[in-house]
Order: structure tokens, then sequence, then C-alpha cells
């Protein structure tokens, strides 16, 4: 009797991880057919940029490198010099980090430590304007800008989008600023430090996390920033990537898609190595920032 | 070295009353103990002399000194985390040396420094690992190098044992109040724990809802309780409570709780009529209690329920009249379940408490 029953449960194992086998099966496929236009789009980005001409729109045929021309040399006189439009690119996106960063931190230190009238309102108010759609204040900062004196700049620009993403960025830090516990500070306090010296010395090294998080997530967002740069900046000067990108869909000539897909691809290439390296910090934030300071 | 003293401190949160006008002088060099259950304000109280919270009212003095409005770091303290608050980011040779850092002392004494105080509690060799490559206990001497190393006048603990185990924390309570006296520093720990404060205090404040109920060297504090909350905090196993009225049967003294009826002495009778009170709360402990087998003198008899071994003694449950008691025996004087026995209380030993729990020896001309 005991050598049927042992047979029996092997023959459940097996089956069990049979059914196993065919879940995950079924799960990556699934997973497969999901992701499959992005991979095509990646896909024909690539080949396309590479090739004459494309076999079933898809498979490169006959190599070549003409499409990467506009890297040393524009490809009609209707272009501004693609690497002053990557610099105007760099600005915009550095600018973002340096600003975000440079407010939220101090602001989600208070935010999340100091009592002071007014907090709880400016605290509900940051999530407000984060609910708020960007779009609508198009024409209103349009105004502002030109008052200001910046448009036809990306300095416009990135101080209009660190504006807006703010109260995101607030908030992620806040989280990590809650995680650290009152004894830290407390501690320093006692051991010397000044409340600024607490901040600097001991508060801000835990955060690194979150200002790595802060920080990719403002570069990210001001190096594919496209609305608010083809809406304030006309000035080919002060271009930046993408309107360098849409002038040549938007050009009234026929569509180079080899120049398309290069310029794409050089376009994207760094936010692919950024997220290479990323990847840890942006994951700690869609966790949730309240855990992530450890 | 400093000597400290608090005068009618109190600290309010919104409506909630931590610390209730707490008046206490701490004499230089001292070790005392701020003990209570938690929520008692004992832990209000040292935030309060460290300077981290600002008092409602009442004035603090280092050395007749009024500090209230000196910030923490100008105070010459050394603060002691429950949960040792060690900057993570940091070795443990840049937390011992982060306040002298602060202080900018030259490299060369900062090193000197750090090194006799980490030989001091033997970490020496742990002085390049993070915080988080620490046991336990490794970083509460880490925490404690750091409180020591700027050589504070006053060294605040709170609840500094309490994420040790039980081991670990009998051995760090010796060196912690070896250090204390050796290095004379005038010193305050909080906890919850009795035999924490008893073993390392010279002196024991008891707090009770922001209120001091007494503060007394530990002897004093178990023998002569000056109210109920005292005697029924310390004490372990705790101390037997009974409510009971004073009669006399025959012209006999008695205490009296439904059958069973306590047999006094004279002297008691005289002390208790004195309060011209007629209900008390009796409070015996329970090694103040002898089990014998037959009838004695100011013995009452009762029966054995219960019996747990505790290793060093037995903790014997009686049950007698409607009132249960616990008294330890000692390991040789067997008893069973189910045994009749007398029980013979130290008459010396007893403590009597008003209604409103104060102690009758408090009572005036008692």
């Amino acid at each position: 009797m005991g050598r049927s029953t042992r047979r029996l449960r092997a023959g459940t194992v097996r089956w069990i991880r049979w059914q196993e086998r065919v879940v995950k099966v079924l799960f990556y496929s699934f997973l497969f057919i999901t992701a499959l236009p992005l991979i095509v789009g990646y896909l024909w980005l690539f080949s396309n940029s590479f090739s004459e001409t494309l076999i079933y729109s898809l498979i490169p045929e006959r190599l070549t490198l003409k499409n990467w021309s506009f890297l040393w040399r524009p490809p009609s006189p209707y272009y501004p010099s693609l690497w002053r439009t990557f610099g105007n690119t760099l600005v915009l996106a550095l600018g973002m980090v340096v600003t975000v960063v440079g407010i939220s931190t101090p602001a989600a230190y208070a935010l999340s430590r100091m009592k002071f009238p007014g907090r709880f309102g400016l605290l509900a108010g940051t999530l407000i304007l984060h609910s708020f759609p960007g779009i609508t204040l198009l024409i209103s900062l349009y105004y502002v800008l030109r008052t200001l004196g910046l448009l036809n700049n990306v300095i416009g620009v990135f101080l209009v989008k660190a504006g807006l993403m703010m109260p995101f960025a607030i908030w992620v830090m806040k989280g990590f600023f809650d995680s650290i516990p009152w004894d830290v500070e407390c501690a320093a306090l006692v051991d010397g430090a000044t409340r600024f010296q607490t901040w600097y010395k001991v508060m801000l090294p835990q955060v690194k996390p979150g200002i790595g998080a802060v920080s990719v997530f403002a570069f990210l967002s001001g190096w594919s920033e496209y609305i608010y740069v083809i809406t304030f900046v006309q000035d080919k000067r002060s271009w930046t990537l993408s309107s360098y990108v849409n002038s040549i869909i938007g050009d009234y000539r026929f569509l180079d898609y080899g120049l398309l897909a290069a310029t794409g691809l050089f376009y994207m290439l760094p936010v692919l190595l950024f997220f290479l390296f990323a990847q840890k910090y942006l994951l700690r934030v869609s966790i949730g920032g309240t855990k992530g300071g450890r | 070295m400093a000597q400290i003293r608090l005068v009618k401190l109190r600290k309010e949160f919104g409506r909630v009353v931590a610390v209730n006008d707490l008046s206490l002088e701490i004499r230089d060099g001292e070790f005392i103990a701020l003990l209570g259950p938690s929520g008692c304000g004992k832990t209000t109280t040292l935030l309060m002399i460290a300077g981290i919270y600002r008092p409602t009212r009442g004035e603090i003095y280092f050395d007749d000194v009024l500090i209230n409005e000196v910030p923490p770091k100008d105070r010459h303290i050394g603060l002691v985390f429950q949960s040792y608050a060690l900057y993570p980011h940091m070795t443990v040779y840049q937390n011992i040396a982060f306040p002298l850092r602060l202080a900018k002392r030259p490299k060369r004494e900062i090193d000197k420094k750090v090194r006799e105080v980490a030989s001091l509690t033997q970490i020496e060799e742990l002085l390049d690992r993070m915080p988080s490559q620490l046991s336990g206990g490794q970083q509460q001497r880490v925490a404690l190098c750091r409180a020591l190393v700027k050589e504070p006048e006053v060294l605040l603990l709170d609840e500094p044992l309490s994420n040790l185990d039980a081991r670990l924390r009998i051995e760090t309570r010796a060196e912690i109040k070896r250090l204390q006296q050796e290095l004379g520093i005038t010193t305050i720990l909080v906890t919850h724990d009795q035999v924490e404060a008893m073993t390392m205090a010279e002196r024991i404040a008891v707090l009770h809802q922001g209120i001091l109920q007494q503060y007394s060297p530990p002897n004093e504090l178990y023998d002569n309780p000056r109210n109920l909350f005292v005697a029924s905090f310390i004490g372990d196993p705790p101390m037997n409570l009974v409510r009971v009225s004073y009669e006399i049967k025959n012209g006999r003294p008695y205490l009296v709780a439904g059958e069973l009826a306590i047999p006094l002495s004279s002297e008691w009778a005289q002390r208790i009529e004195r309060t011209a009170e007629k209900e008390f709360i009796l409070g015996i402990r329970p090694e103040d209690m002898e089990l014998l087998l037959k009838e004695q003198i100011f013995a009452f008899p009762g029966k054995v329920i219960l019996i747990e071994p505790l290793g060093s003694g037995v903790l014997a449950h009686i049950c007698a009249g409607q009132v249960r008691f616990r008294v330890l025996v000692s390991r040789e004087k067997q008893t069973w379940l189910g045994d009749r026995v007398w029980v013979q209380p130290k008459l010396e030993k007893l403590h009597l408490f008003l209604l409103d729990g104060q102690s009758i020896r408090e009572f005036p001309n008692a």
C-alpha cells in the first residue's frame, strides 16, 4: 500500500509541475504579445536608421551610415547645428535637475519636520497642483514668459517645467525625509550641530536615494519635453532635440524615414543609458518613497 | 560635572499634561533613574533637560544657571537614545568623532579621544565598520561612546538597554554603572524596567501620569513606598494588595476581608487608630510572608492552589477566604498543591494605604 501511495504522489507532483509550466508559458506569451508593438517599434527604428531600404519594413537591406551624417553635417541648411541643439537639450534637462532638486529638497525637509502656519495648506496645494493639467496653462505661461523676456530660451522652459514638477518632487522627497527617525536628528542637535548642519551633514546624506530618483525623473522629463519647447521656443538656435526631430516630420517635403529613425535613435540613446543606470532609484520611488530611505 | 535642578517643570502637548510640575534635584556626579510605565512623562522630562523639548512652564538649572533657553548643543550633555540613533551613513569612527568635528577640535586630538573612548567600551576593532554591520549591543556601545567622547557634564540615557537581549542587558547594566563611577558624570537614566533602575541608580524618581510619586534610594523605595502606585509598581513578583477594613473582635485588632481576618499587633492598632479611618488597602510583599504547617500567633489559614517554580524559589498562590496571595517560599521549604497552611506575615513589613492611595506612614503623627 505504501508503495502505491508513493507512486501516486510522484504522479501528482509531475502533474503539478506540468501545470506550472503551462501557466508560465501562457503568462510569458501574453506578456510578449502585449509588448510586441513596442519591440517592433524599436526594431524598426534601429534597422531603418542603418539601412537604405527595408524588406517588409523591418529587415534591413544594404547597410549604410548615410542616415547618421546629420551628426557632422546638417541634413539641409534649414537645420541648426545638431550639437548646439544637443547642448540646449542638455541645458534644459540639467536645469530641471538643479532647479527641482535645489528647491524640493529643502522644501520637503521643512514640510516633513517643521510646524508652521499654512503647512497643511501648502501640502494640499501641492497635491492639487500635481493633478493640474499643465497644457491648460500654455497661453498664460506664454504671456508670463514674454513679459519676463524668457521666450525663445530654454531657461524659460525649464523654469515652467520645474514648477510643474515641484509637487511630485516635494512629495517624493518628503517621503524620504519622513522615513528618517527623529532620534537621529535630535542626536545631531545634542552632538553640537546647528539646525542647518543637521540638515546638511546628517539628513541630506540619508536621503541620497531620493535625490537620485528625483534627479533622474527631472532629467528625463526635461530631456523629453516637447509641447513647451515647440510653443515657447521658435528661434532655431534655441531648439532642443525634440523640436529637431519634430521639424524632420513637419517640414513640407518628402519625409526622410532614414533620417527620422537616426535622429530619433540619437535622441533616445541618452535616455536609455540613463535608465539602465538609474533603474534602481526609479523603482524605489514607485514602490513608495516612504520606506525607501533605507 | 554638574548639579541639576528642575523647578516646577511642566510640559503640555495640546491638552495633555505630559509632565506636571516636576521638581527634582540631582547632585553633582549622581546617578539617578526616572522610572515609570510608558506614557508617564519620563522621556519628555529627559528631552526637556536635553533641550529638545521646550518646557511649557518651570525652570531647569545646571549648576544654578537657568538653561531653559540654551540650545542643546551648548548644554554639554551626552544623550543615548533607545534607538541608538547612529548616523547610518558614517562609519563607527566618524559617528564617534562627529561631536568633536563639529566643535572644530584639531584632528590629532579627535583621533586620540575617539580611540580612548573606544577602548573604554572595547570597540576599537569596530571603528571602520558601518552601523548597519553591528549587532544591537555593539551599536549601543557606539552610541555610548558618541555621548561620552565630548566629555559631557551630564549624561542622559533614554532606555539604553531595552533593545538588548536579556543577558547582554545584565552585562551592559554593570558596564554603564562602572563607566559612570569611573568618570563621575551626573547621569539620568530613563527606564520602565525597575530592575534596571534599582541596580544602576543611586536614587530613583518614580513618575506616574506626569507626577512625581517618590524620589528615594532604591531600598527606601522598596521598603517604604509612599503610595499605592509605587507599592504596586516596584517589586517582582508584585506586592499583594487587598482591600481590608479595620475591626476589633473580642478586644483584639484585625484587618478583615470577607472571611479572612489578619490579626494585628498593638503597635499597628495604635497607628491605624490615629488615622481615624476604617477602610484600607493592605500591601504585603510575597517574600514578607511565611508559610507554616501549624497555627501560630499573627497567622491566618489558607490553602495552596498553585505552585510556580522560579528556579531560586517557589511562588505559591494561597487562597485565604476570597483573597489570593502570592507567597515566595524557599526551595527547601516544600509545599504541595492542596496543602492547608498558615500564612504568617512579617508584621513590621506590612504596608497600609488609605483608600486615596497614600501610605499611612506618611500620615501626620502616624
